[in-house]
């Protein structure tokens, strides 16, 4: 199985695949929460540069590691989204729930 | 000219199948030479219906569900239906945030990004018999 998380110095970074939805949500909830819950994380970064589909499945992935960090006081952010994940994070209401990093997050569509 | 054309496919209550329906359903709307936009909607709403007929609908994977799409016009309706549980309470599901499946870490937007993308969505649905879910939209069409 392929490994999405980077993890070093108290930051995780899950690298999410190309399409986020029920079948890749559950993958990732459980490599995710292996980290956070024996690597003392801090800082959570969900790193979109690769994808171009998302549905509610990611919603509920994301919120579920918010309220796993939220038990150990830790940060979660997202970058690197494109105009079309950016627009699932408002109708979801999820950018009020978490920071969305402005640095290279308006990248341009690539197809 | 008024273009109709019609497809079906029915496939395994398997979360792997999800993906396949929503590209199977974008591959079969080429010809209406739709915006990524549009397709990218498309794909959500169809992700959505199938993802719940899987997880609400199923207990086996061997069961079937089922995606029609009739194209007419710049019109394109999408049926998805399965022969499963059913809903109890339609109205009540399609309220955002209503999950039955929480431990699954379902969100309860499901309904509410099939609506969100799509210009209609109608569910009717009997316990013990299963779910149909229609949604319809305009494609091609330039707004503003």
């Amino acid at each position: 199985m392929e490994n999405y998380c980077e993890c070093g110095g108290g930051q995780l970074v899950v690298h999410i695949p190309r399409e986020l939805d029920h079948h890749q949500a559950g993958m990732l909830k459980q490599q995710a929460d292996l980290y956070i819950e024996t690597h003392g994380v801090k800082q959570l970064i969900f790193d979109f540069s690769k994808t171009e589909f998302m549905d509610s499945s990611g919603i509920g992935m994301i919120i579920g590691r918010c309220r796993k960090m939220g038990y150990g006081g830790g940060r979660v952010s997202a970058r690197n989204l494109n105009a079309r994940i950016r627009k699932i994070f408002v109708i979801s209401g999820l950018h009020k729930l978490i920071e969305m990093e402005e640095s290279e997050s308006c990248r341009e569509e690539t197809r | 000219m008024q273009r109709r054309n019609e497809m079906k496919i029915s496939f395994d209550a398997r979360s792997v199948n999800e993906a396949f329906a929503r590209v199977a359903v974008s591959a079969f709307l080429i010809d209406m030479n739709p915006t990524l936009d549009e397709i990218s909607d498309i794909k959500t709403a169809v992700s959505e219906a199938v993802t719940n007929a899987i997880i609400h609908g199923y207990d086996s994977p061997q069961e079937k569900v089922e995606v029609t799409c009739l194209v007419e016009g710049n019109r394109v309706e999408i049926t998805v239906e399965d022969t499963g549980r059913g809903i109890a309470d339609v109205k009540r599901a399609r309220e955002a945030f209503y999950t039955t499946r929480p431990e699954l870490e379902r969100s309860g937007m499901g309904f509410a990004f099939m609506e969100a993308f799509m210009d209609e969505v109608r569910v009717t649905s009997a316990v013990g018999e299963g779910t149909r879910v229609w949604m319809c939209k305009k494609v091609g069409v330039q707004e503003g």
